[in-house]
Parts: structure tokens; sequence; C-alpha cells
């Protein structure tokens, strides 16, 4: 029975590997974790040059401290102490973006042509796609116009439909508003963004919807000109969609050709894992959808202001093509390679 | 039952606990614990919440604010405003250095890149832009059916599973990835933050007991480390039984002091366990064989 019995000794020095360890290290944890508790609570402005200087050394040391206890030491409330300590400094150290001015920049400087040069295949074939939806639009309408009313909404057509008199399409055309210019490019800028998002969320689900959006953009295109275009207005009502059109399409094709690479990216991710391809499809595709929300920015306005004050044919064409130049050679123009590496 | 094509899985499924290994860059795993579904959707109706109040105090402001002269420009500001709240409220709060929107941080989680990487502009407006799906997409049918009320029945109740699918999407599969998350190769996990505990074993400034090796080869890690929570947490009723049973097991007298002896037995203990992991001898629990001392 005296097998397990204790004895009473004097006061001998138990040590275990947390004791000393805490010993060692606890000033430079207690040191990182005011220096973390200070970044998490303000910024890293709040920091001094020496902190700053110190805190990936203590972070480093942290780490080890944590590699070092997990392998040796049995003291739990050690571990766990270490495991948060060294995740709020990671954060704080690696988990912080750039400053937002910063960010701007790169996107426009880097990440967005880069995006758009990655996507060209998706872009061209949503091109394609509104190409034929234009030409399928155009040739319903034009050989029997009651095909126009299964295609364009009453909404939309507010009496721009085949029964109208040359007259009065020929005044929506060139019809001069004053009031609400502003206000109606913010309608117009708020209604597409989020159409182009939407397109792209839509993506997800193996392309189908964001397919049949970009279709049936190019169908409605594509009965309002055989309507025009049969009272010998085609000409304008090009003039009058190119304004604005060129950058409005172009963003609606590179929001649908975001939701494309997503979808396809699901559904055939090829030698990566499913997971891997959708992460990077999703990377550029919403790098290029941003894009497409700025892009429509500058539509809206077009659209908005520039259309509506701007009568004369030659002038919509040409504003229309020098954009859609602009954008031509801002997304594509080869650049040194290093200048878009993301 | 294996489907057809389904192949089989690369790798070690992940474990059903939401602890995942995340590896830093400088190759420690800092075992991150993901945020569960209920903390995400609390989150979430907490930023829905949010957005939905100032929404409605803007309005208001603006309806107050409204003459002929600015109706032009207070119109203006609330268009923008609302597609700014609608698309920016969570992506703008993510790209911040909390890595959180007000209702996450409120709920202790933030958002982090799944390879350890830094969260890029990229990945966060991936991540919210899906939310066009899983929330706008079957409240727009939901609201398009209370609307007019028209539509076909089969129709509708396509359209609520399809979207339901996007919505619930987060239940069905372990890591808790929204498809915002998985497009954008993103985590959702807890912010935890705690102070140190105390050292059990410090202050040896007066007599200790001794313990045999018979009395000490009882227990492992596992046993210690629950006796390590015990004594943290100070039940004196624990305190009581665990003492109890310890000295039952080992055959020792009991002496009055239930707190003293679970600490020395707690020192000794961790003492000897640790020697045996100096020597690679790890004893997981009771029942692994007892190693030689």
């Amino acid at each position: 029975m005296t097998a397990g019995t204790s004895a009473f000794v004097g006061a001998q020095p138990i040590l275990v590997n947390a004791s000393r360890f805490r010993a060692a290290h606890e000033a430079e944890w207690q040191r990182l974790d005011a220096l973390v508790s200070r970044i998490e609570k303000r910024s890293v402005k709040a920091l001094s040059e020496d902190d700053l200087l110190a805190l990936p050394l203590l972070y480093r040391s942290a780490l080890s401290s944590l590699s070092v206890a997990r392998e040796t030491s049995l003291d739990r409330a050690l571990i766990a102490y270490l495991e948060q300590l060294c995740t709020r400094a990671y954060f704080q150290i690696y988990g912080v973006p750039t400053s937002a001015l910063r960010q701007l920049r790169r996107f426009f400087v880097r990440s967005w042509p880069a995006a758009m040069q990655a996507l060209w295949r998706e872009t061209l074939v949503a091109f394609l796609l509104t190409v034929a939806g234009v030409l399928v639009g155009y040739l319903l309408v034009r050989n029997d116009p009651s095909w126009f009313y299964g295609i364009i909404p009453d909404a939309m057509a507010q009496g721009r439909d085949p029964s109208a008199s040359a007259e009065s399409l020929r005044s929506t055309l060139y019809a001069k508003h004053q009031d609400m210019l502003a206000t109606f490019a913010a309608f117009l800028f708020t209604h597409n963004a989020q159409i182009a998002i939407f397109s792209f969320a839509l993506g997800f689900a193996f392309t189908v919807p964001t397919v049949l959006l970009i279709v049936y953009n190019g169908l409605m295109l594509g009965a309002f000109m055989a309507v025009f275009a049969s009272k010998g207005l085609g000409a304008a009502f090009t003039g009058w969609i190119m304004i604005h059109g060129t950058t409005e399409l172009f963003a609606i094709i590179v929001s649908g050709a975001a939701g494309i690479r997503i979808g396809t990216a699901i559904a055939f991710p090829g030698r990566e894992s499913r997971g891997d391809a959708a992460m990077r499809a999703g990377h550029v595709g919403a790098t290029a959808m941003a894009g497409a929300v700025v892009m429509l920015s500058v539509a809206g306005l077009l659209e908005g202001i520039g259309r509506q004050t701007i009568l004369d044919d030659m002038a919509r064409y040409a504003i229309g093509l020098a954009m859609l130049a602009g954008w031509l050679v801002y997304f594509y123009l080869p650049r040194r390679h290093d200048a878009l590496a993301v | 039952m294996r489907w057809p094509f389904s192949r089989k899985p690369a790798g070690p499924r992940p474990p059903k606990t939401l602890r995942r290994s995340f590896v830093t860059p400088e190759g420690v795993d800092l075992q991150l614990e993901l945020g569960g579904a209920g903390a995400r959707a609390g989150a979430f109706m907490l930023d829905a919440l949010a957005m939905i109040v100032i929404l409605v105090v803007v309005t208001i402001v603006i309806l107050l604010l409204l003459t002929k002269s600015s109706a032009d420009v207070l119109a203006i500001l609330w268009m923008i405003g609302f597609f700014a709240l609608r698309n920016g409220w969570f992506a703008l709060f993510e790209m911040g250095g909390r890595g959180a929107t007000p209702g996450k941080r409120l709920m202790g989680l933030r958002v982090v890149a799944r390879d350890g990487a830094r969260l890029t502009g990229g990945a966060v407006i991936a991540r919210n832009a899906m939310r066009e799906i899983e929330i706008f997409l079957p409240l727009s049918f939901l609201g398009a059916q209370t609307a007019d009320g028209t539509a076909d029945g089969f129709l509708t109740i396509f359209a609520l599973c399809w979207s339901g699918i996007f919505l619930f999407f987060p239940l069905f599969n372990r890591d808790k990835l929204r498809i915002g998350d998985l497009i954008a190769g993103t985590w959702v996990v807890r912010s935890v933050s705690g102070t140190l505990g105390s050292d059990l074993v410090a202050h040896a400034d007066r007599p200790r007991r001794v313990f045999s090796e018979a009395a000490l080869g009882l227990y492992g890690v596992f046993e210690l480390q629950t006796l390590e929570d015990v004594l943290r947490n100070g039940r004196s009723d624990a305190i009581a039984t665990v003492a109890w049973k310890i000295r039952d097991k080992a055959g020792i007298p009991d002496d009055g002091d239930d707190y003293g002896f679970l600490s020395d037995y707690y020192a000794a203990l961790c003492a000897r366990l640790e020697r045996g992991l100096l020597v690679g001898k790890r004893r997981e629990n009771k029942f692994a064989t007892s190693q030689a001392a």
C-alpha cells in the first residue's frame, strides 16, 4: 500500500518546459501582444519606428516559440495563447492590404489590363454571341415585324415599335432633353452596373444564364435596329447607340466574359482541382468585372449627358469610335512583361 | 456508394471539426478555426440590418431636405448611394485592415485567403459579387411573387429551389464555404484573442509532494491536459472528485489539501511526460502502453 504514498520534500524546483519557456520568452510575447493590440485598435500608424522594426522579429520569434512549444510542452494554455497571438500578428503583418490609393493605382495600371488580356478568349466569345444575337434579332424583325413584340417588353419599347411612324422614331433619336440629365446618367449607371455584376455572378451556374443574358442583349439591339432601319433611320440609330454603346456594350461583354470564365473553370477545371480553377477564374473575373463597372460609369455619362446634348451624327460616331479605340489600346496594347505581372 | 464520374479524392479529406491547417509563409501551421454557419448567418443579419437602417435614415434625411431646386442632386446622391451601399458595404470593409464587416467583427469573424497569402481586392470583390445570386436572386424571386402573384406555380418552385441551392450552399460542404468563398479562395475564420493563463507549475516555494513511478505511470497527455483544465477552472467539486479518483487509483492517503495535491501531481506528471517527449516517447492517454521511466 505504500507504493504511491507521497512524501513531502523541500522547495525542490520542479521545472517543466513550459515554465522554462515562459521565463525565457514571456516578455517578448507580451510586447508583441501589446503591439498587435495597438494596431488592431487603431492602425499600424500608431506604432513608433522602433516598434515597427521590432514587429516582424517578435512575430517570428513567437512563431518559433509556438513550434517549439507544440513539440516539447504539454501546457495547453501556453500553446493556445501562442496560437492566437501568432494568428493575430500574422493577420496584421500579412493580411493587411496596402493603402486604398495604392490599390487603386495598381488596379488601373496593372490588374485591370492584365485581367482583360487573360480574358481575351471569353471576351471574343461574348462578342460573337452578341453579334449573333444582333443578326438574329435584326433578321427576325426585318422578315416578320411581329417578332419585335416577342423580343422587346412594352415598357422598354416606349412606342418605338414597328407601327411607329418614321417621324416619331426620328424624334426619339434627336430629342433634346435638358432637365435631369445627370439624374438620368446616374440611373443608367447604377442600373447597368447592377446587371453587369449579376451577369458575372450568374456565370457560376455553368455560364448558361450569362450566355442567355448576352444573347438576349444582342437580340434586343438587333430588333431595335430592324425597326429603325426599316424606316431608313439605320445610320442615325447606329450613331445614337454608338456614342455610349461602344463603351456600354463592351462593358456588358466583359462582365459576361468574366462570368463565362468562372462557369467554364468550374465545369472544365483541366489539370487543376475544381476549387483552384474556380479561385483563379474568380480573381481574374472579379477584376474584369470591377473594370466593367468603371466602364459603365463612363457609359452612363456618355448616354445620360453626351447623347442628349450632342445631336450631330458624325460627332456621335466620332465619340463612339474614339472611346472604343481608347479602351482597346488601354486593354490590349502590349506592355513590358513585368508591367502586367499581377 | 461511388457515383460513376466522381473521382476519388486526391488527398486526405478534411476532418469534421472546424479546425483547419493554415500554413504561414514561415512554414508554421496556425490551426485556424472556421466560423460556424450560425455565427456567419448572424453576422450577415447584422450587416443587412445596418444597411437597411442606413438606407432608411438617409432616405428620410433626403426627403426632408427635398426642395425643387435640389431634387436633381439628391436623386443622384440617393441612387449612387444605394448602389454603393448594396455593392460596396461588404467589399470595402473586407478590403480594410480588419478583413471584416462590422457584423463579422461583432461575431468575431474575419475573412482570410485560404492559401495563407494576402487577401487581394480581386478576391474580396469576387466573394461579394456572388451575393447577387446567393441573396438577391432568391429575394427577387420572392419579391416578384408577392408583387404580382401571376407567375406559374411550378416555375416559381423551380426558381426557388434553384436559388436555394446557392443560398444554402455553405451548409453542404465541410469548410462552410459560400459560393463567394469558393470563387474567391477565401475562408471565414474565427478571430480569437486571449490572455496567457498562469503557469501551474511555478511558485515552488513550498514543500512539494513526491510521487512514486507507479503513481505517475497511470496517466498520459490527454489526462494531464484534462487535469490542467480542472485546475484552471478551479471548481471545488470537480477538484475534489478528481483528487479522490487519483488518490484511489494510486493508493495515496488523503491529506486534506485537494488543490495542493492536484497541482503537485500535475507538476510531477507533466515533468515526467515531458521527459518522455525529449526521447521521442509521447504517451497519448492512459490506455497507451506505459513506458519505461
